[in-house]
């Protein structure tokens, strides 16, 4: 079996390039992005937004991963969770309330798309769908064009483990694998796809075990361990960089929260089971490092979370008082020209 | 026996109660079926009644759930296959297209594919662009496959019925936003309505409207309004897109000699300009003007609220669109 990495990674920044600043700098994108999506979950509640889609329990593998790349050079297709992704590569919390409320001048679609849907040319996102696994073709195609220029551009595509079952994700692989593309398929594997756990989707232990299949490398790591997250991409990235071809990384982690607004969660999963993930948090456990590590204390946590908060709420607030589109926006850009 | 009011979720639930403990052969296999209960709610406890064999929850492949009830019933068995949205069908556009509907041609006869792919349908939930047009006009256009567009729960139930026992495959499509909607029901484990047969579900004189599902029930405001007028209008609900059948719509032209067509589909190529086509070859020494279409926007559905439902059909405008004509 080509997967390689199948070790249990703890939290240890030996092999990481990463400086103390650095460091702490993620450690704020993960705490930005929880609080920014919790707070739509209470706004979803009062029955001020109408829909949320969230990547609650997932922030260690999205800003690890969002680090360990070429950050606006490189290209990323997200999937729906990555908020925290988004934030780590420049989308920010006033265009993410913009889209929540579906509000005028929503940067990514003109309030046309649903939120969480990402995409930004400035920043090197392309356009991410609601049937899953679409992307990875797409991936795959950016991929080329970047090797056909002859650009040293690495596109990392990110999906859950439930659109691993689609036709779109093995195309996507095929194709990337026969012309040994520079590419990163980064699986967030959070054990559920909506009520539907991971033995009713696959009938292998771990998504990366299809990297042979491929002929691609394939890796598996804590996506809770933001350091390893980091580690893991980096390394894929830097194949694909040289050249090396395409990696599926696996990053295993849990959805801490229902799969959308939507959806209650106790009808499939019990609550001593997301109690025990929430032992597993990546930003808890990440802080702990960080305190060991005497780069923060409990005044500079209270400082990180003031300084989110007063965001946060800077952003609703801003979002609040845009107006709605005008009728004349749902014409929009179909057409070019 | 008595008709007792129920909603239309409760119309597709009975109606896949009855059919299931009626022939072993018939399962269930999609999206979210078994432990979640339906994505809305249609096969809530089907789990614990009839067992992880026959409610089976699938991976996220539209594909494999549409490609294998094709299998699936070209070896015997009746799968009812649910697609979350009729948008995500696309991706198993092979399946149904290139096989369910052409299989039984294909090959002389010696397969038939009794399948029943039951999908929803419909804008006006926020939900953007890939979950929410209505395109089973699309689905509609190769023979082969029955498109079934229920409207209310009276018909919900007997047309899911009668396609679940027909040896043709069904494409069924559910209103996303209906599904609390309510009408008398018969209680007869055989109600069944007949395959292609359309409805006249209000009695006019003035303009003929052709239309179904949330179509229908706009217009049926709509109708109320222009009544205060002394506008009657007469509804033509489709309940089938194919087997299409046009005869009273015929009838109700030739009377009304007026004719708007309502759907959510997009504005081309679709409900309307095949009824407006049909009525020009069967009734034109009988038009006294254009037949008019209402339909949704043609731009990808947005999800930002308002503008949503401004790119949606409304009362309103079938109203305006009446009075072109009258």
């Amino acid at each position: 079996m080509a997967t390689e990495a199948l070790t249990v990674h703890t939290l240890d920044d030996t092999a990481v390039d990463l400086s103390s600043e650095t460091l702490l700098e993620m450690h704020w994108q993960m705490v930005r992005a929880r609080r920014a999506d919790e707070r739509l979950w209470a706004l979803h509640r009062q029955g001020k937004i109408a829909f949320h889609i969230s990547g609650i329990g997932q922030e260690g593998i999205q800003v690890g991963a969002a680090y360990a790349m070429r950050r606006g050079h490189d290209y990323a297709s997200l999937y729906y969770r990555d908020v925290a992704f988004a934030f780590a590569l420049g989308y920010t919390p006033r265009e993410f309330y913009l889209a929540a409320f579906g509000k005028e001048g929503e940067p990514t679609s003109g309030a046309r798309q649903m939120p969480s849907h990402f995409s930004s040319r400035a920043l090197g996102m392309l356009s991410s769908s609601s049937p899953v696994a679409t992307q990875v073709p797409q991936a795959a195609g950016a991929a080329l064009a970047c090797k056909l220029r002859g650009e040293d551009r690495v596109t990392v595509v990110t999906l859950g483990e439930g659109a691993t079952s689609e036709g779109d994700f093995y195309e996507g692989l095929n194709w990337a694998g026969v012309h040994r593309l520079p590419l990163v398929c980064l699986v967030q594997n959070n054990v559920y796809a909506i009520s539907v756990p991971q033995h009713l989707q696959m009938a292998v232990p771990h998504v990366a075990d299809r990297a042979p299949m491929f002929g691609i490398a394939g890796a598996v790591v804590d996506g809770n361990d933001v350091l390893a997250s980091y580690r893991v991409m980096k390394e894929a990235i830097q194949r694909a960089r040289d050249g090396g071809g395409a990696t599926l990384v696996e990053a295993k982690t849990y959805r801490l929260v229902p799969h959308s607004s939507d959806d209650d969660d106790r009808s499939y999963r019990s609550r001593d089971e997301v109690e025990a993930w929430k032992q597993r948090d990546p930003i808890a456990r990440f802080g702990a490092y960080l305190r060991e590590r005497g780069l923060l204390d409990d005044e500079a946590l209270d400082e990180i979370e003031r300084r989110v908060r007063q965001e946060v709420d800077e952003a609703q607030a801003f979002a609040q008082a845009v107006p709605y589109p005008p009728p004349e926006a749902a014409l929009g850009p179909v057409f070019k020209g | 026996m008595a008709d007792r009011p129920i909603t239309y979720r409760e119309a597709l639930s009975s109606a896949l109660r009855e059919e299931m403990q009626r022939d072993e052969r018939v399962f269930i296999m999609g999206e979210e079926v078994g432990v979640w209960g339906g994505t809305y709610a249609v096969t809530r406890g089907f789990l614990d009644e009839f067992g992880a064999r026959r409610v089976r929850d699938t991976p996220i492949s539209e594909m494999v759930i549409a490609g294998a009830a094709v299998g699936a019933a070209m070896a015997g068995l009746r799968p009812i296959a649910e697609i979350m949205t009729i948008n995500f069908a696309f991706l198993a556009l092979d399946a149904i297209i290139n096989h369910a509907a052409k299989v039984r041609y294909m090959f002389n006869g010696q397969f038939t594919v009794p399948l029943v792919i039951r999908t929803t349908t419909g804008g006006g939930k926020q939900l953007g662009a890939t979950h929410s047009h209505a395109p089973e006009v699309i689905f509609a256009h190769f023979p082969g496959l029955y498109v079934a567009v229920p409207g209310t729960a009276y018909d919900a139930k007997g047309m899911l019925k009668a396609s679940i026992r027909d040896d043709n495959p069904v494409l069924f499509v559910e209103h996303s936003t209906m599904l609390q909607r309510r009408s008398p029901v018969p209680d007869d484990p055989d109600f069944l309505l007949p395959i292609g047969k359309s409805d006249i579900k209000r009695k006019g004189s003035d303009v003929t409207i052709v239309t179904y599902q949330k179509g229908l029930e706009h217009s049926l405001v709509a109708a109320e309004e222009l009544a205060k007028e002394g506008i009657e209008a007469e509804i033509v609900d489709l309940r089938w897109l194919r087997p299409l059948d046009l005869e009273p719509v015929f009838e109700s032209f030739k009377k009304t000699n007026r004719c708007v067509v309502v759907e959510e589909s997009l504005p081309m190529f679709n409900v309307g300009a095949e009824v407006a086509a049909q009525i020009h070859d069967v009734c034109f020494d009988w038009m006294d003007a254009p037949v008019k279409r209402v339909a949704a926007m043609d731009i990808p559905l947005p999800y930002s609220h308002e503008i949503e439902l401004m790119a949606l059909p409304s009362p309103e405008k079938i109203i305006r669109a009446v009075k072109e004509v009258v």
